[in-house]
């Protein structure tokens, strides 16, 4: 009540009182402690088929990191303020307001009242303080944990009162409402526990017993079948109702149906085993297309979207007695001349026709074209020169032998391997363009494809590869989202992981430019170091730029609500308001 | 025909088969790997002998292909464009059977446009070229596998059939374990820990060992059939009895019993093993890029659009049939043959 009169005396001496004690107040108005979402009303019932590309690897979402993982633990947890995948703006979550000081280093959250964990224990500030060193503690080694550091401080969480939270911040942070999307809040009552005796990095485990969850999300664990499927149901205590005082979320189950690769997805939800499909190829939304008049689905095509695949190379620090012969190419790819031939030799503009059917646009740095706001247009584009990569290349000692072989200044063939994943068809067939791209400068390039989870064991565990082509995707258009990429000490700077200091000026640049860029509240300052990282990607190629694909979604037209966004998860951002006619 | 003429003739296909595929160099007219990525998806080139203005001309033509226009993914011909074809051309160059040079082909076209007798793959490889380079792979796979397999058969089955007791139970119960192990999830697995840099014929090799290991416990069953027949044999007792070793009986008495067997066996082996080839490079555990066998030219065909939408990817799987019919009639001749010959 108090909190209402608050809000009602700010906006009526708003005027008069004078701005440096006037507090910024934002969110909707004060006592409501459901939300009432602005969904168009569906109706309650039915079950929501959906596959997943790969196994959830946890349920712990401080852990988690692949994107099939992200997509679950979305729909069974719920963060303080929110990011609409539709408008890119944020919006309520748990915390119902939240005003922050003029100097914009405290933010107060105003927390919701009487909302339950999907178990029915009570919600209030202890999780949030508990969940937020969870994140941070450096012992559970969050791949999001560097989201959370700003200043090169953490934020640090205070409970002012069971339903009153306060961050505070080392710097003042820009856009950082948008910090709390992503970060789930977990339950005290179930996790402190193996927090305490430092087991929280081993809790939540895939294989773990529905009983043992809890979360403030739409949807709560029900089953998990290995190697089949992951079944939700609706969380009872959920927080939302639609507008005409339905509860939310309308499916009574989500079922996340493992089905690893994407024409077995495809064939799937043609045969209505699944009701909604994102995350597919052009050429299967050619083929879609033209069956869609009739059949009872539709396709969408979003345009350009956040996700960009690149080519690196290994760039980590390894010992040589270990792998002398990676640490012998590591000279090759240390060199900026030769990761930019490599660059000048790749045709992109094939793989955008041959790859995508046109559905693609091709990338010179990793800020996409569809991320509108922040790309900065006066990166030229990548020239595909193979001549330029040749005078490249000599300039940096290679040269070639009269079959055409490329070799290095102690005459050591050219010859390296390209990683990526077998379930990816694009990549694997990006792989296959740029072997021959390659090829055509002398170097010998072996393709090695392997399933996604080994991978990513090479990529992040034992550093056992020479290059590989991934991609990412980026949880947010904000270059906040990509801290954890560009920030040496960050878990996804994928090239040279676990950085102690910089290993280059370069990246010593990235990290200040980054960190600056992270404190500034003025719009166009930021853009302008952002601008500056994203000239030094395209310069220095930690991560080779190669394509950036659109969105694409299709669904039942029994699935209601469905309003794919460019935004990750882009199906299910609205899990909580999609129903089944 | 009498069996004999038919048993030759059928022989005489089988290797005729195998001709183009040992010199593919020569009958593909161009190199497995050249991508023309101008003609992705290209259909199979159509053979003309009457133009658009229904003149004839005596050497069969195809007309040169551009993108269509109301189509994007789609092709046209330009009616104005004639390419005849032309027999003994230079070409992409090549090493036939690894070490002759040459770079002459058995037929090709003049210019900058292409033939594609199968039509293109989705970077413009001529699904032709790739099919005989790829038969190279396949059927050297399914005859080394095939060798390795009957050659660990002989050798266990010999001595299983020979000694009996303990030693035949051993090797047959391990012969069963072999048949009863999920071989293709143990394959993923292996995959996955192999280093990285192996070379292409580290990995045919490895692929045909593979095959060949995990097939030899029916070659063996068979072949200790034999041997157990043979072995009681009067002759054989007779050589023991002169004092000889159990080498001797095997290399001068037994051993030449299971030949016939041996034979028929091969030919059925290589079909079966050939299709083990093509059934694990489908799956991603052959040799890569660019390197084709007739496992990766089938393997695009697990992306929906393309079965769709792309008939002419098909065609490898269709050409295995007449490969596959040659091995078995030529092994059911072989076993007319030697069921006509007395032992």
């Amino acid at each position: 009540m108090s909190v209402a009169r608050r809000h009602v005396l700010s906006l009526s001496l708003g005027a008069a009182v004078s701005a440096l004690c006037a507090p910024i107040v934002f969110g909707e108005s004060a006592g409501k402690d459901i939300l009432v979402a602005s969904n168009q009303p569906g109706r309650s019932g039915g079950n929501l088929t959906i596959a997943l590309r790969s196994e959830p690897k946890t349920l712990n979402p401080a852990l988690a990191s692949d994107a099939s993982t992200l997509s679950v633990i979305y729909c069974m947890g719920a963060d303080l303020i929110h990011i609409n995948r539709l408008s890119q703006r944020t919006e309520p979550g748990l915390a119902k307001f939240w005003t922050s000081s003029r100097d914009g280093l405290n933010y107060t959250l105003q927390l919701r009242r009487g909302v339950r964990f999907s178990d029915g224990r009570p919600f209030n500030a202890d999780d949030v303080v508990f969940s937020f060193q969870a994140y941070l503690d450096e012992n559970t080694h969050s791949p999001q944990r560097d989201l959370l550091i700003v200043g090169g401080r953490p934020i640090a969480v205070e409970k002012l009162d069971d339903y009153t939270v306060r961050f505070h911040l080392a710097q003042p942070y820009a856009a950082a409402e948008r910090l709390f999307d992503g970060f789930p809040i977990l339950p005290g009552h179930l996790l402190e526990a193996s927090y305490r005796s430092g087991n929280f990095a081993q809790a939540w485990g895939i294989s773990m017993q529905p009983g043992q969850f809890a979360g403030l999300g739409p949807f709560r664990l029900k089953e998990y079948v290995a190697g089949q499927r992951l079944v939700l149901e609706r969380n009872p205590y959920y927080w939302k109702q639609d507008s005409v005082g339905n509860h939310l979320p309308y499916l009574d189950e989500i079922t996340f149906l493992f089905v690893s690769s994407e024409d077995a997805q495809v064939i799937r939800f043609l045969s209505g085993d699944t009701d909604v499909l994102s995350r597919f190829s052009a050429g299967n939304f050619q083929a879609l297309e033209r069956q869609q008049a009739g059949k009872g689905f539709h396709v969408f095509d979003l345009g350009p979207g956040l996700e960009y695949n690149f080519l690196f190379f290994n760039l980590n620090d390894l010992p040589a007695e270990k792998s002398p012969d990676l640490v012998k190419k590591q000279i090759w790819f240390r060199d900026i001349l030769f990761r930019q031939a490599v660059s000048a030799s790749i045709d992109r503009a094939a793989i955008v026709r041959l790859i995508y059917n046109g559905r693609a646009a091709p990338i010179a740095t990793t800020a996409t074209p569809g991320n509108k706001l922040w790309i900065d247009s006066a990166i030229p584009p990548a020239a595909h020169s193979p001549d330029q990569a040749r005078q490249l290349l000599k300039a940096a000692g290679f040269s070639w032998r009269s079959d055409g072989s490329l070799v290095d200044s102690h005459g050591n063939l050219v010859e390296f391997s390209i990683l990526t994943s077998s379930s990816n068809e694009q990549r694997a067939k990006m792989a296959t363009l740029i072997q021959d791209d390659l090829s055509h400068v002398g170097m010998n390039v072996h393709i090695v494809l392997l399933d996604f989870e080994a991978m990513v064991g090479r990529l992040l565990d034992s550093f056992d590869y020479e290059a590989a082509i991934s991609g990412i995707a980026d949880g947010d258009a904000d270059p906040n989202s990509e801290m954890n990429i560009w920030l040496s000490s960050g878990g996804m700077h994928l090239w040279h992981l676990n950085e102690k200091k910089p290993a280059t000026s370069w990246e010593a640049d990235l990290d200040r430019l980054m960190e600056a860029q992270l404190v500034t509240l003025n719009a166009t300052r930021r853009k302008r170091l952002y601008d500056r990282v994203q000239e030094i990607v395209a310069e220095q190629l930690p991560l080779i730029p190669l394509v950036s694909p659109d969105v694409l979604a299709a669904a039942w037209d029994r699935v209601g609500n469905f309003q794919p966004a460019i935004l990750d998860p882009n199906a299910l951002w609205n899990v909580d308001s999609l129903y089944v006619r | 025909m009498t069996p004999r003429l038919k048993g030759w003739t059928l022989l005489l296909i089988l290797v005729a088969l195998h001709i183009p595929v040992l010199f593919a160099g020569f009958f593909a007219p161009y190199s497995f790997s050249q991508q023309n990525r101008d003609w992705s998806f290209a259909p199979p080139s159509r053979m003309h002998f009457f133009d658009s203005y229904g003149v004839f001309h005596l050497r069969p033509f195809v007309y040169a292909i551009e993108p269509d226009v109301n189509d994007p993914s789609g092709y046209m011909a330009d009616l104005h464009q004639i390419e005849p074809i032309r027999f003994f051309v230079h070409g992409s160059p090549y090493n036939l059977l690894g070490f002759l040079p040459g770079n002459l082909h058995l037929f090709g076209i003049h210019g900058s446009d292409r033939v594609f007798l199968m039509g293109a793959d989705a970077y413009g490889r001529d699904q032709f070229s790739r099919f005989l380079y790829g038969g190279q792979i396949s059927l050297a796979a399914g005859i080394v596998a095939a060798a390795l397999s009957l050659l660990i058969g002989t050798l266990t089955g010999a001595f299983a059939g020979l000694y009996g007791g303990w030693i035949d139970d051993a090797i047959m119960r391990g012969g069963e374990i072999f048949l009863a192990l999920p071989w293709l999830y143990l394959l993923f697995a292996v995959r996955a820990a192999l280093p990285l840099h192996i070379t292409q014929w580290q990995v045919f090799f490895l692929l045909a060992a593979v095959i060949g290991l995990i097939g030899w416990a029916r070659p063996a069953r068979l072949i200790r059939g034999v041997v157990l027949s043979a072995k009681e044999r009067s002759f054989v007792s007779a050589a023991r009895a002169f004092g000889g070793s159990d080498f001797y009986l095997l290399r001068r008495h037994i051993l030449p019993q299971t030949y016939g067997v041996l034979l028929t066996q091969m030919t059925l082996l290589i079909p079966q093993y050939i299709l083990a080839e093509v059934t694990l490079t489908f799956l991603g555990l052959g040799v890569g890029e660019p390197m084709p066998s007739w496992g990766s030219l089938l393997s695009s065909l697990q992306q929906y659009y393309v079965l769709t939408s792309y008939w002419w990817m098909f065609l490898p799987a269709l050409l295995l049939i007449p490969v596959f019919l040659a091995y078995f009639w030529a092994a059911d001749a072989l076993q007319e043959h030697l069921k006509s010959v007395p032992l």
